[in-house]
């Protein structure tokens, strides 16, 4: 047991990919909350896919991909939020434009890759997530991010829970519902960028919608709730990279393939004890 | 006239003509009904199906063609079933989605260790199409299942239509429109596989739901609609394949996707423009 943990933290980039994974576990699950009590796992969705040009384009500028992916993931969160959802005619004309921008993002952040010449691995490493290359500087701006975001979050969590729960009220408070609704997106922004650095662009839901959904099964309480996501976001993240290091099995089917787990047996848990 | 010329000297460029002329049509003709009836994200769904049992089908070496049809029909009777039963949460989805992906990583990762590196491209393909890479069998595979799927899709059209805009009236004359829904799911699923060259499996989504997007924009009228929508996904296709035969660094589907998206944003512009003046 001692044997194998010295093994796993032996080389830097493995610390490196603990450090990173930590970090965006906690984040990912605190905003993951917030994303599924308000239903917000479709915008989530998106904003990931912007990532992935982000992502791409700074590798191919020589930037680093972590800007490229706050930077693109931000600015896709506030337009979105700015452009609101009542701009469309109807819901289905709203898919269909956000159907649209996903695909063209997706078909950029091919580009990118296209023109990046000679490194046709890197799709799948931006698409599904690596722990391999993982530098320290990186782990540095992650943890600034997410400190960056957790404080914003800690600022306007608060009215932004009664603002979920209940916004007619929370409005009629005195709650600023448009402000606080564009912040949450860029909020949100960040935490997909850091998550999408270790899971990949495609599947950040791993640690931002599975442990949060998990967490919601098991705990009512607001407070425990968090607390819960962060504990299982974490739980998905260490055994992911682990088994991934003894058995180079890649990272992205294990913490989705772990995230699943934990969600069913949520799931499974909550319907036994309410039998 | 040199261009057309000297595109269609070279052999995959006239498979991958008539091949995308096919798939561009039923994909265009089935997205309109997709965004009709609010569908949009079960054509997501399928995406994401088919890009896994692409690269189950090259992880485990057989037909790419049968690993998509397979589970993307799979997926469609899935999701049928489910809507019918329950209307599942954008976070049952999400979930849903992401344990899909997460298998076709592992597939992915089978198939690499199981080739040398530089053999690796056969994923990508999958994700972003490889459609210069049509062999004429494929591109004649391509031809007889779109033309299938619009045959089937034109049939079924009108009392589809009736089903999709108001579906207790429909039900109420008659129409069984839990039938009517399957099937279409059904037909989409196949366009899905065949697109899968096209576009590849991520970029699906643009070739279906753009083009009803723009038609939707641009008429109210269901038929013009189908027809525009169709027509529209052709010349994206086209156009798509000449800028990148032009332009050897652009790759094809995102060429596509970038004649798409512009013509998306043109019949926004034109429909606000409209608005203002009435």
């Amino acid at each position: 047991m001692i044997d194998a943990l010295n093994q796993l933290f032996a080389y830097q980039f493995m610390q490196n990919a603990f450090l990173a994974g930590t970090t965006a576990a906690v984040l990912a699950g605190i905003v993951g909350y917030f994303v599924v009590l308000r239903g917000e796992a479709f915008a989530g969705h998106t904003l990931a896919i912007v990532g992935f040009p982000g992502a791409a384009g700074a590798i191919l500028f020589g930037l680093p991909q972590l800007l490229g992916l706050a930077v693109l993931c931000t600015a896709s969160g506030l337009g979105i939020g700015v452009l609101g959802r009542g701009a469309l005619r109807d819901r289905h004309a709203e898919s269909a434009a956000i159907g649209t921008i996903q695909a063209f993002m997706l078909g950029l952040g091919f580009l990118f890759v296209s023109l990046y010449r000679g490194l046709l691995e890197g799709v799948y490493s931006i698409l599904f997530g690596t722990f391999l290359g993982v530098t320290r500087a990186q782990v540095v701006l992650l943890v600034a991010i997410a400190l960056v975001a957790l404080a914003a979050l800690a600022l306007i969590g608060r009215p932004l829970l009664y603002l979920s729960v209940d916004e007619p009220a929370a409005a009629a408070a005195g709650v600023p519902v448009r402000a606080l609704s564009v912040g949450f997106l860029v909020v949100l922004g960040l935490a997909i960028a850091s998550t999408a650095l270790i899971t990949g662009a495609l599947l950040v839901f791993a640690l931002l919608v599975m442990p949060a959904a998990a967490a919601n099964q098991l705990v009512a309480r607001p407070g425990l709730a968090m607390l819960a996501s962060v504990g299982l976001g974490l739980v998905i993240v260490w055994s992911g990279l682990t088994i991934s290091y003894f058995t180079d099995l890649p990272i992205g089917f294990l913490v989705t393939g772990v995230g699943f787990v934990i969600y069913a047996a949520a799931r499974m848990a909550r319907q036994l004890s309410g039998a | 006239m040199d261009l057309l010329d000297g595109m269609l000297a070279h052999e995959f460029m006239r498979n991958a003509l008539l091949a995308s002329t096919g798939i561009a049509l039923a994909a265009g003709l089935a997205g309109y009904f997709l965004v009709l009836r609010g569908q949009v994200f079960a054509a997501d769904a399928l995406s994401h199906v088919a890009f896994t049992g692409g690269v189950a089908a090259l992880a485990f070496g057989v037909s790419e063609l049968f690993g998509l049809l397979v589970a993307t029909v799979l997926a469609a009777v899935l999701l049928n079933s489910l809507s019918v039963a329950s209307r599942a949460g954008d976070v049952e989805i999400g979930v849903f989605f992401a344990l899909i992906l997460g298998l076709g990583v592992l597939f992915i990762s089978i198939y690499v260790s199981g080739h040398s590196t530089s053999n690796s491209t056969g994923g990508v393909g999958v994700l972003f199409g490889s459609v210069f890479g049509i062999s004429a069998g494929q591109a004649r595979t391509a031809v007889f299942v779109s033309v299938g799927a619009v045959l089937s899709l034109l049939v079924i059209a009108r009392p589809l239509l009736f089903a999709s805009v108001d579906s207790a009236a429909a039900a109420a004359q008659g129409i069984r429109v839990g039938v009517l829904g399957g099937a279409f799911l059904l037909v989409v699923a196949v366009v899905a596989s065949e697109a899968v060259q096209v576009t590849g499996a991520l970029l699906i989504l643009g070739l279906m739901a753009t083009p009803a997007a723009v038609a939707r924009n641009l008429t109210t009228r269901p038929y013009a609609g189908m027809a525009l929508s169709a027509g529209i996904a052709l010349v994206a296709t086209w156009s798509g394949l000449t800028l990148s035969y032009l332009v050897p660094t652009l790759p094809p589907s995102f060429a596509m996707m970038a004649v798409l998206f512009g013509l998306y944003l043109c019949s926004t512009g034109i429909l606000n423009m409209q608005k203002e003046r009435s």
